[in-house]
């Protein structure tokens, strides 16, 4: 009874949740919505006995996915009133498409039913022995393996595909060769300081700084009165 | 007795005990911190440290406690408010709820569930939440930065920490705690797996927004980073929750490579003391590794703090882990 008690709770709040990312005024409150959602729906999935999917819902999408969301929808700078100005003119496009979407999903509905296989298979739910991790990442890593490692690779490619398209080399930025200063060595000097003591005492002085050529003096016209010099 | 135990009210009650068992002595636990913290760096900077409240000044943190207490709180105009008070009770929340897992010694846990280090994974992940909240309500350009720059940091360090703890998850085959402790029996992980155990030490100083990673609240440019805003109690709430989240991270860094409530060596006059002394002592020992690394290191520049976390610590951390799996599958120790 518990059990049915929290899951209508954690419905409620996501649904609630769901309806107050599309209709909240300010985007942040809207990724603030969603990210209550997404937890609440961890929460189903908790109920529903795959605590590693809950877990690994929290870890991406909340952990990573949704502050990167936050990350830039906090920059952004929007003007609220120009955003609600279109209202009246682009609702009857949006309500065409969501209705569009939503026979859709109707359709899909109605013709969706379980093959044999699957009928035959929740009758033998994973067995009690054997955690929900286990299971997942034996279908995942060896029964689908090669599929689910070309998933990945296709995301790979789109993902270089993406810093590809976007990456601009800058010519003039200037680089830190880290290296290059952490194996130089010649002005380093370590010396064993006792405590209280300051180095001045102990003639230990500062290095000079390295032999650099002189910046070139400027030349110094008088001639010129054009900085105007006259007063 | 048991009766009782079994009824609803009687899960609950016990419940409630089990959390205040655990949260009372943690939040005594965060007081001292920030008085072990201030006499450590007072003695390694050769100076004293709050010597005057009670003796060796051991009443100073109930001392701060009250003047937070009798401080007033400014919401300044402009903030968020939901937000702005909200934010500091998550981060408060986030510190306390993810000791629900920790085992303390043998099955001393409130609860051993099958994915105690993904809860704990996902629990730390959410501590930054608690700052970009904070940067974002505050409405001021300070905070703002802040929130900003602990949002990618925490992001950037979580994807080698995840690698970390994947690695060690392949040791030990469970993704429970106590397994992961008892699976270190004989050989605490940090040995074989000691560059990983320096990266995860050092990634849990970002993830905690420690020195020399303190730059969300870097008061040299920020003045105080996200909550320059905050004040009184909600202040407090922040500040609990950073030294919480310290002591959770010495946690499970003990749990992960210390070998938890176990002794070092398992002969006679080492396996007779507790185990949760074992474990109080580890975790006092990174906490004092968390202050030293403070009292000794400059702050990270921000360009070297995300060149650290994406082109030294992941591309090692992933290496490290296919050389564990090669190694474990070819000796055959993978366990079944």
């Amino acid at each position: 009874m518990i059990a049915g008690l929290a899951f209508y709770a954690f419905a409620a709040v996501l649904i609630a949740s769901a309806v107050m990312v599309v209709t909240s005024r300010n985007p942040v409150h809207s990724v603030l919505f969603l990210i209550l959602g997404f937890f609440n729906a961890a929460a189903l999935f908790l109920i529903a006995g795959a605590e590693f999917l809950a877990m690994i819902l929290v870890i991406v999408y909340v952990g990573a996915v949704a502050v990167l969301f936050l990350f830039v929808v906090m920059m952004l700078d929007i003007d609220f009133a120009q955003l609600r100005q279109g209202f009246q003119r682009y609702a009857p496009i949006g309500a065409v498409i969501g209705g569009i979407l939503f026979l859709e999903l109707v359709f899909v509905l109605g013709a969706w039913q379980s093959s044999g296989q699957s009928e035959g298979l929740r009758l033998n739910p994973t067995p009690a022995d054997v955690q929900n991790t286990a299971a997942i990442g034996r279908v995942l890593y060896t029964e689908y393996v090669f599929l689910f490692q070309a998933a990945g690779l296709i995301l790979l490619v789109a993902m270089i595909g993406a810093i590809v398209l976007t990456h601009r080399d800058r010519p003039r930025s200037r680089r830190q060769d880290i290296d290059a200063q952490v194996s130089r060595r010649t002005q380093l000097d370590m010396a064993n300081v006792p405590v209280g003591a300051s180095i001045g005492q102990l003639g230990i002085l500062r290095p000079l700084p390295p032999e650099q050529p002189k910046p070139k003096a400027v030349a110094q016209d008088h001639g010129d009165h054009g900085h105007g010099g006259h007063h | 007795m048991i009766d009782f135990l079994n009824t609803p009210v009687g899960v609950l009650a016990l419940t409630v005990a089990q959390a205040l068992a655990i949260l009372v002595p943690l939040l005594i636990g965060v007081a001292y911190m920030t008085w072990a913290e201030r006499k450590i760096m007072a003695a390694m900077q050769l100076r004293k440290g709050p010597n005057v409240v009670g003796p060796f000044g051991l009443l100073q943190p109930f001392a701060d406690a009250a003047k937070m207490l009798m401080k007033e709180t400014i919401v300044p105009t402009g903030a968020s408010r939901v937000l702005f008070i909200m934010a500091p009770m998550l981060t408060f929340v986030l510190a306390m709820i993810a000791w629900a897992v920790i085992p303390v010694n043998e099955g001393w846990a409130i609860a051993d569930i099958n994915v105690g280090v993904l809860y704990l994974f996902a629990i730390s992940s959410l501590g930054v939440y608690g700052i970009i909240i904070a940067g974002w309500a505050s409405n001021s350009k300070y905070a703002f930065l802040g929130a900003l720059r602990s949002a990618a940091q925490m992001v950037s360090y979580e994807v080698s920490m995840g690698f970390v703890i994947v690695t060690v998850l392949l040791c030990v085959g469970s993704l429970n705690l106590t397994d992961i402790v008892l699976a270190q029996k004989g050989l605490w992980f940090f040995i074989p797996l000691f560059p990983m155990f320096i990266i995860f030490f050092i990634s849990t100083l970002a993830e905690t927004n420690r020195a020399p990673f303190d730059l969300p609240e870097g008061e040299s440019e920020l003045v105080a980073g996200f909550f320059v805003e905050y004040s009184a109690m909600t202040f407090a709430l922040f500040f609990l929750g950073e030294y919480a989240n310290m002591i959770l991270m010495s946690s499970l860094t003990t749990i992960l490579f210390l070998g938890g409530w176990l002794p070092p060596f398992d002969v006679a006059p080492l396996n007779w003391v507790p185990g949760p002394v074992w474990f109080i002592l580890k975790i006092c020992l990174c906490l004092f590794t968390f202050v030293w690394v403070r009292a000794t290191f400059p702050r990270y520049r921000y360009d070297q703090l995300m060149r650290l976390g994406w082109k030294v610590f992941l591309p090692i951390s992933l290496v490290w882990l296919v050389l564990t799996a090669a190694v474990l599958k070819i000796f055959g120790w993978l366990p079944a």
